[in-house]
């Protein structure tokens, strides 16, 4: 079999290529950045309709675009991109061909199909349900149809991953364990696994409804299940995009995990507790119980929140240790100052990094603790919360791996690089603002997924407070901001797919700047050699912000009306 | 590298460094201090909602709604029944597209067993500017114990999206001396 595989030879790393592993890693990239542009631009609509003095979109017009922009860029460029990471993280890290490309193209055409069907029943307008669609609100039968077609060519390229896994340990394609990278995106696939189940057990159901098989759909239980699956696929981009911060550190640093234990350690408890999250939407339900929404909210004594604050150093460390051991001495912060900050690949990454700790990560938590939950739930302090997660925590560093994927994987020059160095600036601080200010209403009490919020419209009149209009001007400012880094993104990585300069069968990509596996970087896992002030200095503010933060909110649950 | 297999064939063998490990400790630690703190506010905290429920039928908590409506009504506002219920008495909310009916006049530090339920989609019950929020769904009465302690006049905005009418959704809630 393996003599019809075709394989050429990567310059940078040595390693083997299979050629139908790499364009399957192209075409689904590509997929997912079209996605991104479409979801993007819905993503726009959206902001600048909810910006009281812009009010842009009519009422259905709104939740229409709202609907498509959860749809595309939450799903589907999302699981596309990951698709392209699993491929890559088996096949090219492990030196190895793909398992079933057939298969995989199979799986690649029911997603493409399956995108196009739901984004299709959207348009039309009768579908206008939101990404959610929580029954008994019906959408046409082909929005569940298509989201299952999607669902299960993602299962498909999950288990040619797996497949791929099987041949390289059998072809000895690599020695010893798999690279940490494809622990995680390991991670990644088996939750995804449990993601795409929890979808089918209800979403089956839900078409057959849409459809008049079935009578009756139970709201709440369609709510548990539809999270089993809407929770657990932001666990397969937490697992993806910290094997993404993993990749990029060892592909720019040359960067060695700190303790391949801890950090695989960190990768399992994400395995096991992830899915719990479920819980998260069900803090002000009817009757479920307190020990229920204790347990499944914190994971289990907050297991897999360990798991990201492991992360969380290691990932620094690991590239404070890499610049240390390259001479960068000087100080706490001097590896961090002489940092390649305009590189995007490495600005991406770390401002990924960061916002993701910091804005998406600490506000999760808060939001997910039962009681803390009644002053947050359905307010824009949850799309605040996980734009800070989803997008400047993923898709950040989706883009900023994507700045390292176009000259090794699509053998293209990167185009306009002044350009590329500003990108994950504008993009990044767009999407932090987009996050906090969103927050910052929800804190005061406006609603999510809300057309107006004059109600100029309502038989009553309400009004907010005049901080939540500013807040909500100040979102979309921020969110044009985001827009503008978005298309920046979408220029300079279609323009170079495109046409970008063809590098030569042995060229080595001079931008951005990969350096040689570096044998700069010793054995520092051991104890006795790691030193990394700066991360523990860093990983200290974080500390003193996430308990500060956590108690305040206490105190703001503690002022509101008695109840129980 | 990350990118590369460990390169201590017997990785799992190789010590933990100690701040990785006074890390890990803390953040552990962190962890069963959030996780009890649920548990210590359920016994010192005042904020918190009972899992009180019941399946209902909406046309069944409907009724139950307009005999509370038929019995406390006390004047009428933009064709909304205004209904003052006796202190300490079961308290109905219906949500429907697009309206909370009826309007709730409370007393202030008063309990009232609040009841929720929603005749056709889920709905969202936020209370503002307070922030309470609770999900609405139809089929489940959800009954609260809910005390106010302000006086004033509240709103009460649909934060689940309901439709086209959604956000003309809004209702209100006296509370009175």
């Amino acid at each position: 079999m393996s003599n019809l595989v075709d394989f050429r030879t990567c310059p940078t790393t040595g390693l083997r290529v299979d050629k139908s592993a790499e364009n399957l890693i192209k075409a689904n990239a590509v997929a997912a950045v079209v996605f991104l542009s479409i979801g993007g631009l819905f993503g726009l609509l959206v902001a600048l309709t909810r910006w009281p003095a812009v009010h842009f979109l009519p009422a259905d017009w709104f939740y229409l675009a709202l609907t498509a922009h959860g749809l595309d860029v939450l799903l589907v460029w999302i699981i596309f991109f990951e698709m392209a990471v699993l491929y890559f993280a088996s096949a090219i890290l492990l030196n190895s061909r793909l398992a079933g490309p057939r298969w995989a193209w199979t799986g690649f055409g029911l997603m493409l199909a399956g995108a196009l069907i739901t984004n299709v029943a959207v348009l039309r307008g009768q579908s206008s349900v939101m990404f959610t669609s929580y029954v008994p609100m019906q959408a046409e039968p082909a929005f569940y149809l298509g989201i299952i077609l999607f669902a299960v060519g993602a299962l498909i390229g999950c288990f040619v991953f797996f497949g791929t896994l099987v041949i390289a340990k059998q072809a000895r394609t690599y020695e010893g364990s798999i690279p940490l990278v494809t622990f995680g995106a390991l991670t990644a696939a088996i939750i995804a696994v449990f993601t795409i189940a929890s979808g089918a057990i209800i979403l089956i159901p839900t078409l057959l409804w849409s459809v008049g098989l079935v009578s009756h759909i139970d709201p709440l239980v369609y709510k548990t299940i539809w999270w089993a699956m809407g929770h657990s696929s932001q666990q397969i981009n937490v697992s993806a995009h910290v094997a993404v911060w993993y990749a990029i550190a060892a592909m720019v640093f040359g960067a060695k995990p700190l303790s391949e234990k801890v950090s695989r350690m960190a990768f399992l408890m994400y395995i096991l507790f992830l899915q719990l999250a479920s819980a998260h939407h069900m803090l002000v339900e009817p009757g479920f119980s307190p020990e229920w929404k204790i347990f499944n909210t914190s994971y289990a004594m907050y297991l897999a929140v360990l798991g990201s604050m492991i992360h969380g150093m290691t990932v620094p460390g690991s590239i404070e240790a890499a610049q240390r051991a390259r001479g960068l001495t000087k100080g706490m912060f001097e590896w961090l100052r002489k940092a390649p900050w305009g590189n995007p690949a490495f600005a991406g990454m770390f401002m990924s990094l960061v916002f993701f700790g910091f804005i998406g990560g600490i506000s999760g938590v808060v939001m997910g603790t039962e009681q803390i939950n009644l002053i947050m739930h359905n307010t824009l302090y949850v799309p605040g919360h996980f734009h800070g997660t989803v997008v400047a925590g993923t898709t950040l560093a989706f883009m900023a791996i994507t700045y390292l994927l176009v000259p090794l994987i699509f053998r293209r020059e990167l185009m306009m690089k002044k350009l590329a160095s500003w990108q994950p600036y504008v993009f990044g601080i767009g999407v932090a603002g987009i996050s906090l200010f969103m927050m910052g209403a929800g804190t005061l009490g406006v609603s999510r997924r809300h057309w107006d919020m004059t109600f100029a419209d309502a038989q009553l009149p309400f009004d907010y407070p005049s901080a939540a209009y500013l807040m909500m001007g100040l979102n979309g400012i921020f969110a044009v901001l985001a827009a503008i880094g978005g298309l920046m993104f979408i220029v300079i990585v279609v323009g170079s797919v495109f046409f970008g300069r063809r590098l030569g069968q042995d060229e080595k990509p001079e931008y951005p700047e990969v350096p040689p596996q570096s044998a700069a970087v010793g054995h520092y896992g051991s104890s006795e050699t790691l030193r990394i002030p700066g991360t523990v200095f860093l990983v200290g503010i974080f500390f003193v912000a996430f308990v500060l933060y956590y108690f305040v909110n206490w105190k703001y649950l503690s002022e509101v009306w008695p109840l129980s | 590298m990350a990118i590369t297999p460990p390169s201590e064939r017997i990785w799992w063998r190789q010590p933990i460094a100690r701040v990785e490990l006074i890390w890990i400790c803390l953040a552990f630690t962190w962890g069963l201090i959030m996780f009890f703190m649920m548990i210590y506010w359920h016994g010192a905290g005042q904020q918190n909602l009972s899992s009180e429920a019941y399946q209902i039928k909406p046309e069944r908590f409907a009724e139950r709604a307009q005999a509370m409506i038929d019995n406390y009504q006390v004047r009428e506002e933009n064709g909304f029944p205004v209904v003052r219920p006796p202190a300490g008495s079961d308290v109905y909310l219906i949500a429907r597209l697009w309206q909370w009916w009826p309007i709730l006049e409370l007393e202030k530090d008063q309990s009232y067993r609040l009841h929720l339920s929603s005749m056709d989609y889920q709905h969202g019950f936020s209370l503002q500017p307070v922030n309470i929020n609770v999900q609405v769904h139809p089929g489940y009465d959800m009954v609260m114990t809910l005390k106010p302690d302000q006086a004033g006049e509240f709103g009460v905005v649909c934060n689940e999206f309901c439709g086209i009418g959604h956000h003309m959704m809004v209702g209100k809630i006296y509370v009175v001396e």
